[in-house]
């Protein structure tokens, strides 16, 4: 069974409907890129696919015991993070809190952010506080605390945006490597479609109802694919 | 000195308002750190006018003042997070909806019953407001304010960090809220005898925004502003009983030293780091 099938999943606003019809699998081990303009019904369908918005009409499954917590959501940053009092491994930590019913961490959870501190190469700045770190290594601090709270499946929405180019590249860079080396599901909502696209295997093109499915190759090939990469070029 | 200290061991109502003051100082400032951090600093004030409208009335009626307003308050906090969560009036808004409009009812209902003592020193605070049963009170509920915040101190710190994050990973965000929001509104009321409807709120803002100009772990400011509220609530006090000063303003001014003490240290800190920042920075320059 696929780790997410979505089977004509309608999702509303009390009276607009922000996603139609909408019906794709994720296999484990994809890198699945979810494109579309504002208002494209990116976000709903991350909200849906955490569990926080039911779905109006069709299910949303999933598969390979996945469990609903235990999904590593990389959401945007907010104003509050940005000058949150914190140090790194206290975020990182707190990824780690969904696993089991204690408000503890126990020595599992303890080794387990060193781990991920490790793999992410920010064991040296574990102690430094969150606020005065650059914007990349904030991102990357936020995807450990992703990694803490899940082995298999990573939700990024726009996981680069105000990154400089420099950090988005890196964080793709570490975005393809655990997809390839550990082989955890990525799915990303973005706007930069190029950096983006260059490790995805699966594209979604999303403009309220699907207007895309399927592997990244065949995706540049369509007149849809050409377009949009075009209108991102010019920009 | 040591006047001072025989004096708020020999004299009970001293020794109660200590005793209650430190535990209350202790509770809004764990509190404080989370709701200065999500933006929710205002609620604690417009809990405060709610509760003034609430002992107004107890008083009017007859009835034992906290008894009334525990409840009461605690209800306004759950009404208040429901508004700011339906986004139908914007929170600011609706908290100054709230704290305006029990305020009005407080004053009303006290001018028609005839303005008393009480009523004066439920605005300013008094330091001789703490009867024993009041005290009594006070220790249970702030040592249950201080289990729940102990128990549940990183789950508090993943919803203050991140409640989209929260949310996701399965945990009811609604919850720690609505916590977060009974917490506050029972040290509000135990508080504001002491300290006054007036001030209340200065308990639970400034020992965290203190502790934030210097500290940079989320550990450390819940530590550190715990221990600036309890000294300040000391200091505070012993002024006082010394210069006959309302017990509120008093604690508020020792805040507002400490405030600027930390300020200015926090100042000094940082440009201390980023002028090491350079340096690491040429060297590492020079060696390439």
């Amino acid at each position: 069974m696929a780790l997410i099938s979505c089977r004509d999943v309608t999702m509303t606003y009390e009276n607009t409907v922000a996603l139609r019809d909408l019906t794709f699998t994720v296999e484990s081990g994809d890198y699945l890129c979810v494109l579309g303009e504002n208002g494209s019904g990116k976000s709903t369908l991350i909200k849906g696919l955490l569990g926080l918005k039911a779905p109006a009409r069709g299910t949303i499954a999933f598969g390979d015991g996945l469990r609903r917590n235990e999904i590593g959501y990389l959401p945007q940053q907010t104003q509050i993070q940005r000058e949150f009092p914190a140090c790194v491994s206290e975020v990182v930590l707190s990824g780690c809190l969904n696993r089991g019913g204690l408000p503890f961490y126990t020595r599992a959870d303890r080794a387990r952010a060193a781990e991920v501190l490790e793999k992410l190469e920010l064991s040296g700045l574990a102690r430094r506080s969150y606020r005065e770190l650059s914007g990349g290594q904030q991102q990357r601090v936020l995807l450990a605390r992703a990694l803490c709270a899940t082995h298999k499946l990573l939700l990024l929405d726009e996981p680069v945006s105000g990154l400089d180019p420099v950090a988005s590249a890196h964080m793709y860079e570490l975005l393809a490597r655990l997809n390839r080396e550990e082989g955890i599901t990525i799915i990303m909502v973005s706007h930069d479609v190029h950096g983006a696209l260059e490790s995805a295997n699966r594209i979604l093109h999303l403009h309220t109802k699907m207007l895309y499915f399927g592997p990244a190759e065949d995706y540049f090939r369509t007149e849809l694919g050409r377009r949009f990469l075009g209108d991102e070029r010019h920009e | 000195m040591n006047e001072l200290i025989s004096a708020f061991f020999s004299y009970a109502f001293l020794t109660r308002a200590l005793f209650a003051g430190v535990l209350i100082a202790l509770c809004a400032a764990l509190l404080g750190v989370s709701l200065v951090l999500k933006n929710y600093a205002l609620i604690g004030d417009g809990l405060s006018h709610v509760g003034f409208g609430a002992l107004a009335v107890a008083a009017a009626a007859n009835l034992a003042p906290l008894t009334v307003a525990v409840p009461v308050v605690v209800a306004a906090a759950f009404l208040l997070l429901r508004l700011r969560g339906r986004g139908a009036i914007r929170g600011d808004s609706a908290i100054a909806i709230f704290s305006t409009s029990a305020l009005a009812l407080g004053v009303m209902v006290s001018s028609v019953c005839g303005m008393n003592t009480d009523i004066s020193a439920y605005l300013f605070g008094s330091i001789l407001s703490m009867s024993e049963s009041d005290v009594i009170l006070s220790a249970v509920l702030c040592g249950i304010v201080l289990v729940l915040y102990v128990v549940f101190y990183h789950k508090i710190f993943m919803v203050t960090f991140d409640e989209s994050f929260a949310r996701a990973t399965g945990t009811h965000t609604g919850f720690y809220d609505t916590l977060l929001a009974v917490l506050t509104a029972v040290t509000v009321v135990l508080g504001m005898r002491l300290m006054g409807t007036l001030l209340i709120s200065s308990l639970i803002i400034f020992p965290s925004l203190s502790a934030m100009r210097v500290c940079r772990r989320f550990g450390s400011v819940v530590t550190v502003s715990a221990v600036i509220s309890v000294v300040c609530v000391v200091a505070g006090l012993a002024v006082s009983y010394l210069f006959s000063t309302p017990a509120g303003a008093s604690v508020v001014a020792a805040n507002v030293v400490v405030f600027a003490a930390f300020a200015l240290t926090g100042a000094v800190l940082a440009r201390r780091r980023s002028r090491a920042l350079l340096a690491e920075d040429s060297e590492n320059a020079e060696r390439i």
